[in-house]
């Protein structure tokens, strides 16, 4: 796998980005207190040593993650790792207009999306590349919102697994729209019932959807895990700029249960969602869950984090990543042995090599995609503009270039 | 869920029922309950109270309270849960208690409501209602009286329609509701009682089409285009004319977006004058809109510019000047004066 030395960072004397590095005193401090805050009130199974911490309320929720479990679950994380960081340089290729990376989220995201079930419903913001693969949509069908040629390629239904939504926190109310769907069609009650999960981050929580969600789920009782990844920066703007108080503490002023566990630990990440789905089937939700956890790439491609950030931050980070306390445990417990990691190596490889060959390929959209789909029904207006712009553009093949 | 109880005291025994508006928006919405019980109702003090304009009166106790949601007072929270409830598969109507209340539902309604089919190429529908009571002449407070229609037509996924007497009201909530595409409901407020208004309306007659305008008075002299409470105006204003031997042609438009001009170009082309009448401001509007498209394909046929009567550029004033802000019968009269002097 990828070690964080070859993690993208900017060049020096690349442009601006080297030299700008300018954070302000309440930007250092927020961010290293971001480094050790979450101690006491974190939910943790395995710490970043690689140890299994026992706790006697999650463990029954992951007693059937044996070697062999969790050995996927160190795949699923180095695999999204890699063409994660394909995705990065493919944007710097110029073969994706932006990535938005989702380095260092890697156990929040698989541990969470392999807690659902097929029936369960998933709504993501725009970095849940991770969640997605857990819910079976192909990495490439994840390209065509970066490279500019659609705007969510994949079956919503068929995969469980909403379109990306960019304006913050607006999928915080749909997923519980939705979730009152469920419950008002009786599938919630039982060990069998469906529930819908929801991500959005830190600086989502200052919007008024968020709050709004979390008003409506609470009064309907809708089955909804708010699954908040807390990566402790907003673009350049620390948590504390959204919050006095720790997230998952709010969920106490709406009337349900607030949890907070180490984003960084891919089993008590699955332990606690697993747990708050369990209760959401059986009518006991809404729970919000907030996923402790630290962006280690910039917001996207084009945002500059030494503008606001230390590096130090991101050294101290480095101890906590997701995927060395798995590789560590493994070793340590002989759950694997250096074969498994070279092949899961040699997987990731092959699996953003494949990446990198689709995106070069993707073609452009024809123009008349642009009139598809806006209305369900028919719309003489727009098939009017369709066919004014497409003979339009017939004028240039028959008179010459455009 | 529940079967609905349906309310069998004041069943008529004809199918032909003399209603308001309010009265046919009532049973239009009942009749879509009981068509389709994926139908719900939600908004602000629509279950026991039957709205604050009692047009969902009686709903909640028939249909329950898993149809007809009393919600939480946020306008956000309505409209961005019937988005998620209608990608679970229900048809939601949403109301919004004034037009004046809507903004901070814009956000969900421009960023997923009107989106989320073209976002997902058509993988996902959102049939969602939005009912929304508008216009002035109430004598209310600020935020009351407002006429917001064209911020919505500029959006594109959505539909907009608005109904100006009692059988549009009960036929085209209906068809909204039946439509896969979210739809914005424009209602006239201050015309929801109106006695005047009352008409016959034959719940079993075969309504016309949803995105269709109507010609409701023929004429020759000009051409007036108006929709929801201004059709009336224009219908008064065609009835004064005529007494001087003036033969206004009025047109309802019924839908904003798409719009359907051509019954308008029709009319244009044989009277040469149009004069458009609406509640709303006159910038960037549904009015503009009409202007521009009628120039363009009726330039040759044109005797006058066209004209527009409407409200003012500016925020809607304290009621004790709505009179002057509001088209009426005289502003429109002048207006044909001003065509015709041309």
């Amino acid at each position: 796998m990828s070690s964080p030395e070859q993690w993208t960072r900017p060049e020096p004397g690349a442009g601006p980005a080297a030299t700008a590095a300018e954070p302000t005193p309440e930007q250092v401090i927020a961010g290293l207190r971001a480094t050790t805050e979450g101690g006491a009130e974190l939910t943790q199974l395995l710490n970043p040593e690689g140890e299994r911490l026992a706790s006697a309320h999650f463990d029954p929720y992951v007693s059937d993650i044996d070697a062999e479990a969790l050995r996927g679950l160190y795949r699923d994380m180095v695999l999204v790792r890699r063409a994660d960081r394909e995705g990065n340089a493919m944007q710097r290729q110029g073969q994706l207009g932006i990535w938005v990376p989702l380095l260092g989220q890697e156990a929040a995201q698989i541990g969470s999306g392999r807690a659902l079930r097929p029936t369960d419903m998933a709504f993501p913001s725009y970095r849940e590349h991770g969640v997605a693969y857990t819910r079976g949509v192909d990495f490439k069908e994840l390209l065509g919102i970066f490279r500019g040629t659609d705007h969510s390629g994949w079956d919503f239904q068929a995969h469980g697994f909403h379109p990306y939504t960019i304006v913050i926190g607006n999928q915080v109310l749909n997923a519980t729209g939705y979730a009152m769907g469920q419950k008002f069609e009786g599938k919630v009650g039982d060990d069998d019932g469906e529930a819908t999960i929801v991500y959005f981050g830190d600086g989502a929580t200052s919007q008024g959807d968020v709050h709004e969600g979390f008003v409506w789920s609470a009064v309907y009782d809708a089955p909804v895990v708010f699954f908040c990844q807390n990566n402790q920066w907003a673009i350049s703007e620390p948590t504390e700029r959204q919050s006095r108080l720790p997230l998952y503490q709010r969920a106490r002023g709406y009337g349900f249960p607030g949890i907070r566990v180490d984003g960084n630990d891919v089993l008590a990440c699955l332990a606690v969602t697993r747990w708050a789905l369990d209760e959401c089937r059986h009518g006991n939700g809404p729970v919000l869950i907030e996923a402790f956890t630290y962006r280690m790439d910039a917001h996207t491609t084009t945002d500059d984090p030494t503008r606001y950030r230390l590096s130090d931050e991101l050294e101290v980070w480095k101890h906590k990543d997701p995927i060395e306390r798995v590789r560590v445990h493994l070793a340590r417990t002989g759950g694997a042995d250096q074969e498994f990691f070279d092949q899961v190596q040699a997987d990731a490889d092959a699996f953003a090599a494949d990446l990198r060959d689709f995106c070069f390929n993707m073609p452009d959209p024809p123009p008349e995609r642009i009139f598809a789909n806006v209305y369900a029904e028919p719309s003489p207006v727009l098939e009017a503009q369709q066919r004014e712009h497409l003979a339009y553009l017939a004028g240039f093949a028959e008179g010459g270039e455009r | 869920m529940a079967a609905p109880v349906r309310s069998t005291a004041d069943q008529p025994t004809s199918s032909v029922q003399n209603l308001t508006i309010g009265k046919a928006l009532n049973l239009g919405l009942r009749a879509a309950m009981e068509a389709d019980d994926k139908v719900l109702v939600l908004g602000e003090d629509v279950g026991k109270l039957g709205g604050v304009f009692r047009i969902t009166d009686g709903l909640q106790k028939d249909f329950g309270e898993q149809r007809v949601l009393d919600t939480p007072l946020a306008e956000s929270g309505i409209i961005g849960t019937a988005v998620g409830l209608a990608v679970r598969g229900f048809r939601p109507v949403c109301e919004i208690q004034f037009e004046g209340f809507i903004f901070p539902g814009f956000d969900q309604i421009s960023s997923q409501l009107a989106k989320l089919h073209y976002r997902t190429q058509g993988g996902i529908k959102v049939p969602v209602v939005i009912r929304v009571p508008y216009g002035g002449g109430i004598g209310a407070v600020e935020h009351h009286s407002e006429s917001p229609e064209s911020l919505f037509a500029h959006i594109a996924g959505l539909k907009v329609v608005s109904c100006a007497n009692p059988v549009d009201a009960y036929w085209m909530i209906q068809q909204a509701i039946r439509c896969d595409d979210p739809v914005l409901f424009f209602e006239p407020k201050r015309l929801y009682h109106s006695g005047a208004l009352k008409a016959p309306v034959d719940t079993a007659a075969e309504p016309d089409p949803l995105f269709a305008s109507r010609t409701v008075r023929q004429g020759s002299t000009a051409t007036l285009v108006a929709y929801g409470p201004s059709v009336k105006v224009c219908l008064d204003a065609a009835t004064a004319a005529a007494e001087d031997d003036l033969s206004l042609e009025v047109i309802d438009l019924r839908t904003l977006s798409p719009l359907d001009l051509e019954p308008v170009f029709e009319s244009v082309r044989r009277t040469g004058r149009l004069i458009t009448v609406s509640e709303a401001p006159s910038e960037s509007s549904i009015t503009s809109e009409i202007a521009a498209r009628v120039q363009q394909e009726c330039f040759y046929s044109l005797e006058s510019p066209v004209l527009r009567v409407t409200g003012f550029d500016t925020p809607y004033p304290p009621s004790k000047l709505e009179e002057h802000y509001l088209p009426d019968l005289d502003r429109v009269l002048h207006a044909v004066d001003r065509a015709l002097a041309w």
